[in-house]
């Protein structure tokens, strides 16, 4: 009866963030990036994937969360787009977590509100909460 | 002669396709009689043939297309049904003509035999008549087509089945029909057809094959880069030999999608004929280098520029008879085209003997459409006066006509060939005629470029817009390099070339110690300029990948590369990056300007200041632009209206403003009766005079804007004749005090 979602899931600062699994193309460690000048500041920069040029988007600047401590890599979620891949830059993949729909629900109003733009809603689980996150919107360019 | 070979090789080619679709169109026919659209395109077959054969003088062929050509338009307007007898006639149709076409492909004409018998009975079955006689006339008569009796009872046997009845004659006449066509291949086998020798591609497969072999030109560069790090003999010859094996690949796979210019010139003369006649102009155009050869998607690119010039040259470019005889010129015109290969791109001149430009109109016009100020006009050279053409809002034809002068005119061309990498120069001698020459890149998708580096990041600059390196070291720099107002150029062979620091338009710190400095001299938009770079490094072929939409936006880059070590690097927009420096204005920002007059444009490159004094040692600058009259008025004119001063100025009443009191400063002392200097500040509907203390002067710079963001009535300060001067924000002022007036 119950509909099953599975998501793939990753941490970011003090956060859980799980997005969609179909949505995702792949998951890849630190890869090198070309920084862009004069691009918006939420663009970390260019990395090649196989013979694909994909935008990196730190993901902590986009959700106005504090920098990540220099020294630690950032990881790639890379999204499927139909204009192409793009990658969020997480601090931490987690694993895939299949999840009962019954356990979604909306974010909570008292959300900030640039986070709460970027969420579609937050899932319970026993012992603690996963915020789902708008792919769609994390990847279109801040306006 | 060879022309003609051409075309009639073209027509063998098509219609031997055409043919083999109506084969397979007229024995679907046969099931679904009632298809429309199958009828249609056989009609259509057909008519094609017909009418390219009529045009090649191919009489005989004509006719037995013709009269297939009456008996489908008839099965096509419903007036008569598809039925076996007809199949088969319009089958031997299909079977004559190829034969004819095959005599064609060997002998140049359509043979002797005529075809009577066949033509005679697709008339009669026309007319509706049956297919009794005649038809079986034709059946035997035709040389090529034995019919077997044995095929009579041998046939039924084979389409046992429910529609045994129905198909059972059809397949018949279809095998019997087809009995020749397999006798006229052996027969012709000797020497090739042309047919054979050539295929039709689609073109997404060319792309995509053309996208696999840049992957392979960036594996190569990978590979190739790895070796110099080896030293295995067999492995570096094994790479030599890849090396080679792409670069072939590469030339043979952008081969296939290059196409002659001859395909866009082919309409021209027509375009040229029709437009010469409307104008009552007598041209003749001609042409040479047909045969250049250019990458397709180029080819659609400059498809609609072309049309546009050509049609630019003969509606205002060559003169009618009378005024050509009266110019001591033959009364017929010539539009000359010429295309050729030269340094890796392809050059295209579009050439007229006409009247050429005339300047006096073009700086008239430009006036009229305040492209450009009285001042700038008179101090341009006749190679920018022709260069306004290409400002958009421009069109010197005297009135608008069917043909061109509808606005859009030569800057949509300019834009539209700089965005395939390409450049537009256009030269006039005034009664001589002018020329138009486009410079295009032969390919979009890998093309060469320098790779150079500034701060951490590596950057490629395609090769088409590269003219020069320059090194300059330790105390050359000093030497070479000289600052006017802020503004670094160096002197390259007695010319003075603007320099713009790459890290500076990147906003990146160099990495470069200032004991070198590497300069790139780049031409953009016909403008040369040096772009300062930290290290040159080498040149690559790269093949260029698109930006994703959150790059989209900055003017700098035209795309991303991968490198030989497997990284990203960006390439630089030469023209963007030359606008963004203000190297080269930016075209519409003056037409933007006319239309927005209260916005105060401090990007423009040169500009016209009104310098005044107002308090103290206060020395200001108000853009021309936003100067209606200075005006010198009696101080008893002054009057009060509530708390405001105004005076009555040409029948309305003007208020006034204190410019030493709306920035803050003391005002001069002044005689108690010296009249009051005004600068007038005309507004759509309310003038507004704003006193100063003291009008300086009038002056023509180069406005360099430093720091010190905006204060209150201040756009910010530079150096105007080598004082520190305010600019004045005069829009804020006054819309400061309107509110005011408004009130009372």
């Amino acid at each position: 009866m119950n509909t099953h979602q599975q998501y793939c899931t990753f941490q970011l600062a003090d956060l859980y963030l799980g997005i969609e699994v179909e949505r995702v193309q792949e998951v890849l460690r630190f890869q090198e990036m070309t920084a862009v000048p004069l691009a918006a500041h939420v663009v970390e920069g260019l990395i090649s994937l196989r013979g694909q040029i994909v935008t990196a988007i730190d993901l902590r600047r986009r959700l106005d969360l504090p920098e990540r401590e220099s020294g630690r890599d950032p990881m790639n979620v890379v999204i499927r787009t139909p204009e192409g891949a793009v990658s969020l830059l997480v601090d931490e993949i987690g694993d895939v977590v299949d999840v009962d729909e019954d356990r979604f629900e909306g974010p909570p109003p008292t959300m900030p509100a640039e986070v709460e733009q970027l969420i579609r809603g937050v899932i319970k689980f026993d012992d603690r909460l996963m915020l789902v996150l708008d792919a769609e919107r994390a990847i279109q360019p801040a306006v | 002669m060879n022309e003609m070979d051409d075309v009639v090789n073209d027509f063998l080619v098509e219609s031997n396709e055409g043919l083999d679709r109506l084969d397979r169109d007229l024995v679907r026919l046969e099931k679904d009689p009632h298809c429309r659209d199958t009828l249609s395109s056989v009609f259509r077959t057909i008519h094609t043939i017909k009418g390219t054969c009529g045009f090649l003088g191919f009489s005989r062929l004509e006719k037995v297309a013709h009269a297939g050509e009456n008996l489908l338009s008839r099965l096509r307007d419903g007036e008569l049904v598809l039925d076996p007898a007809v199949t088969t006639a319009l089958l031997q149709t299909v079977d004559a003509v190829r034969e004819m076409l095959a005599h064609v492909a060997a002998g140049g004409t359509d043979g002797e035999e005529t075809y009577p018998l066949l033509i005679e009975t697709l008339e009669l079955l026309q007319r509706g008549g049956k297919s009794s006689e005649p038809l079986l006339n034709a059946l035997t008569d035709i040389p090529a087509a034995p019919f077997p009796a044995t095929h009579h009872s041998t046939a039924p046997s084979h389409t046992a089945g429910a529609n045994h009845t129905e198909s059972s004659p059809a397949h018949r006449m279809a095998s019997a029909a087809r009995a020749p066509a397999a006798d006229d291949s052996q027969r012709t086998s000797g020497p090739a057809q042309p047919a054979d020798s050539t295929i039709r591609v689609d073109v997404g497969l060319l792309d995509s094959l053309m996208n696999m072999v840049g992957e392979l030109v960036l594996a190569r560069n990978q590979i190739l880069q790895f070796t110099s790090t080896q030293d295995d003999s067999t492995f570096l010859a094994t790479c030599q030999r890849l090396n080679l094996i792409t670069t072939e690949l590469q030339e043979g796979v952008m081969k296939t999608r290059m196409q002659p210019i001859g395909n866009v010139w082919g309409k021209f003369p027509r375009v040229v004929r029709d437009l010469a006649h409307s104008c009552g102009k007598q041209v003749r155009i001609e042409m040479e280098g047909k045969e250049t050869e250019l990458d397709k998607t180029i080819i659609e690119a400059i498809k609609d520029p072309l049309t546009h010039i050509v049609r630019n040259a003969i509606d205002h470019g060559i003169e009618t008879p009378a005024e050509r005889i009266a110019a001591g010129k033959a009364p017929e015109g010539v539009l000359r085209l010429r295309a050729f290969h030269e340094g890796g791109q392809v050059n295209i001149e579009i050439a007229d003997d006409g009247a050429g430009l005339k300047a006096d109109r073009i700086k008239a016009k430009a006036l009229e459409r305040g492209l450009v100020t009285v001042d700038q006009v008179a101090k341009m050279s006749e190679r920018d006066l022709v260069q306004l053409v290409f400002q958009p809002g421009f069109s010197t034809a005297a009135a608008v006509t069917n043909i061109s002068g509808r606005g859009v005119g030569m800057d949509v061309v300019r834009t539209n060939i700089e965005r395939i990498g390409g450049v537009v120069d256009l030269t006039s001698f005034q009664g001589r005629g002018s020329t138009l020459r486009i410079k295009i890149p032969l390919t979009l998708a890998i093309i060469p470029a320098l790779v150079v580096t500034c701060g951490r990041g590596r950057y490629a600059i395609p090769q088409v817009s590269l003219l020069e390196l320059v090194r300059l070291e330790g105390e050359q720099i000093q030497k070479r390099v000289e600052n006017i107002r802020g503004a670094p150029v160096y002197r390259l062979r007695g010319r003075l070339l603007p320099l713009v620091k790459l890290h500076e338009q990147l906003k990146v710190a160099p990495s470069s110690d200032g004991e070198a400095m590497n300069i790139v001299i780049l031409q953009a938009d016909g403008r040369q300029f040096g772009l300062v770079v930290d290290a040159i490094n080498d040149t690559e072929e790269i093949v260029v990948k698109p930006l994703g939409k959150h790059m989209k936006g900055i003017p700098a880059f035209a795309g991303a590369t991968i490198m030989g070590d497997g990284k990203v690097a960006l390439i630089l927009d030469v023209l963007g990056l030359a606008r963004s420096a203000r190297v080269v204005t930016e075209r519409g920002e003056r037409a933007l300007e006319q239309s927005a007059e209260t916005e105060v444009h401090v990007d423009d490159q040169k500009r016209t200041l009104l310098l005044v004094q107002a308090g103290t040692r206060g020395r200001m600058a108000i853009p021309l632009s936003d100067v209606a009259r200075l005006e010198e008025l009696p101080q008893d004119s002054i009057e009060w209206t509530g708390s405001k001063q105004v005076v009555q100025y040409r029948g309305k009443i003007m208020p006034l403003v204190w410019l030493s009191e709306e920035v803050g400063r003391p005002r001069l002392e002044t005689e108690p009766d010296a009249p009051l200097q005004v600068v007038v500040y005309a507004d759509a509907e309310q003038p507004m005079g704003i006193v100063v203390d003291r009008i300086l002067d009038i002056v023509h710079e180069r406005i360099e804007m430093q720091g010190g963001g905006r204060s209150s009535g201040l756009i910010g300060r530079a150096v105007v004749q080598g004082k520190v001067t305010d600019l004045l924000d005069v829009a804020e002022i006054v819309s400061r005090n309107s509110a005011l007036v408004g009130q009372n």
